[in-house]
C-alpha cells in the first residue's frame, strides 16, 4: 500500500508535466509563450493571499506561544487518540470548510512548527489538499443566483467533508504512523 | 463563524498568556506570525507561477475539453433532470474537470455559469433544485490530482519529498467524492419521501 501510494506520488507530476507539453505541442500550442502568460498571474495570486495568511498565522502563533494550544491538545487528545490522529490538527479541521486562506495559514504554521515530513506535517498537508471550503462555495454559488433555501446541500457537503477528513486521517496514520 | 474562531483563538491566547504570567509572548508571537505569513506567501509565488504556466498550456491544448468528453456519461447519470444538450451540462463538466486538474481559478467562474444555467431549469427560484445540490456536493468534494499549493509550502519548509502527499490526497479525495455522490442520492430520496416542501 505504502509503495503504491508513494509510486503514484512520485510519478504524478512528471507524467502530467510531460503529457501536457506533448499534447500542447501536438495541438499546436505555443508552449513557451503560453507558459509565460499563465505564470504571470502567479505573483498576483500569491500576494492576494497575504492578508489571510497574516490574520491566521498571527492568531495561531499567539494561540500556541501562550500555551493555549497545549491546553486544547490535552483536552481533545483522548477523542483524537481513539481515531489515532494527533490533536494538533483540530484547528485546521474546524477552519477548513469556512475559509481556504485561513486553513492554509494554519497548515503552514503546523508544517513550520513540526516539519513537513512529520506525521502532523503530512496529515495537515493531505487535509489541506483534499478538503474544500464547503461553506464558502455554498454561499458563493447559491448567492450568485439568489437561492435562499439550500435544502440538503449543506448536509451532503458536510458528509463529504467529514468522509474526506477521516479518509485523510486513515490513510496517513496507516502509512506514516512510524513517523510519530 | 470565521470571525468567532479567529477572535476566540486570539482571546484565549491572551488570557492564557496572562494566566501563565508571560503576557510579553503575545506581542512577540504576533509579530513573528506576521513575518512567517509574508515569507510563506512569497514562497508560493514560485510554485503558483509554475503551475499556472502549465495549466495555461493544458487549457489552450484543449485538455479540459478532452476530460469533459470523458466524464460525460457520468454527468448524465448524476444529473437526470438536466436535458442532454442543455448549456448547463457543458459548464458543469468544465467546472468539475478544472477541479480535478487543481485549476481552482478556472473552476469558480465555470461553476457560477453552471449555477446560472441550472437556475433557468429551476421551477422554484429561491429553492435549490436537486441538480444544484448534486453539483454543489461534487464541487465541495472533487477528486484532486495535484494539490499544488500545499506542495509549494512543503517545499519551502524543506521537505525531502514535497510531492509525497499526492497519493494520500488522491485516496482521500476519491473517498470524499464517493461519499458526496452517495450522500446526495440518499438525501435526495429522503427529501422526496418527506414531500420536498420541508427544508
Amino acid at each position: 500500500m505504502l509503495e503504491a501510494v508513494s509510486t503514484v506520488s512520485k510519478w504524478a507530476i512528471p507524467v502530467f508535466l510531460a503529457l501536457v507539453l506533448v499534447i500542447g505541442t501536438l495541438r499546436r500550442v505555443e508552449v513557451f509563450e503560453s507558459f509565460v502568460a499563465g505564470a504571470e498571474q502567479g505573483f498576483g495570486l500569491a500576494v492576494k493571499i497575504i492578508p489571510f495568511l497574516v490574520a491566521m498565522i498571527v492568531a495561531i502563533s499567539i494561540f500556541r506561544a501562550s500555551g493555549a494550544m497545549d491546553i486544547l491538545v490535552t483536552v481533545v487528545s483522548p477523542v483524537f487518540n481513539l481515531i489515532g490522529a494527533p490533536a494538533e490538527v483540530l484547528p485546521h479541521a474546524v477552519m477548513r470548510p469556512l475559509s481556504g486562506g485561513a486553513a492554509l495559514g494554519i497548515a503552514s504554521e503546523l508544517i513550520k512548527e513540526h516539519g513537513p515530513d512529520s506525521l502532523i506535517g503530512i496529515l495537515v498537508s493531505t487535509m489541506q489538499g483534499s478538503t474544500d471550503t464547503t461553506f464558502y462555495i455554498l454561499t458563493l454559488y447559491f448567492g450568485s443566483v439568489g437561492i435562499r433555501k439550500y435544502r440538503y446541500a449543506i448536509a451532503s457537503g458536510l458528509t463529504a467533508d467529514l468522509t474526506t477528513l477521516f479518509a485523510s486521517i486513515f490513510i496517513v496514520t496507516l502509512l506514516y504512523a512510524h513517523l510519530s | 463563524m470565521v470571525n468567532y474562531i479567529w477572535l476566540g483563538m486570539i482571546l484565549m491566547g491572551v488570557v492564557t498568556a496572562a494566566w501563565n504570567g508571560q503576557i510579553e509572548v503575545v506581542t512577540k508571537a504576533a509579530l513573528e506570525g506576521a513575518q512567517t505569513a509574508v515569507t510563506t506567501a512569497f514562497s508560493l509565488i514560485a510554485i503558483m507561477a509554475f503551475w499556472l504556466g502549465i495549466m495555461k498550456i493544458a487549457e489552450e491544448a484543449g485538455l479540459v475539453r478532452v476530460l469533459a468528453f470523458l466524464v460525460r456519461p457520468l454527468i448524465r447519470l448524476l444529473f437526470p433532470s438536466v436535458p442532454r444538450d442543455h448549456p448547463a451540462v457543458g459548464a458543469i463538466v468544465m467546472n468539475l474537470s478544472a477541479n480535478m486538474l487543481g485549476l481552482g481559478n478556472a473552476a469558480t467562474p465555470m461553476g457560477l455559469i453552471a449555477m446560472n444555467e441550472l437556475q433557468k431549469l429551476n421551477s422554484r427560484p429561491d429553492t435549490a433544485s436537486e441538480a444544484m445540490c448534486t453539483f454543489l456536493a461534487l464541487n465541495t468534494a472533487c477528486i484532486t490530482v495535484i494539490p499544488s499549493t500545499i506542495i509549494g509550502i512543503r517545499a519551502f519548509y524543506g521537505s525531502a519529498d514535497p510531492a509525497m502527499v499526492v497519493g494520500t490526497t488522491l485516496f482521500a479525495t476519491t473517498c470524499g467524492m464517493a461519499a458526496a455522490i452517495l450522500a446526495d442520492q440518499f438525501f435526495r430520496r429522503l427529501y422526496r419521501l418527506r414531500g420536498g416542501g420541508l427544508c
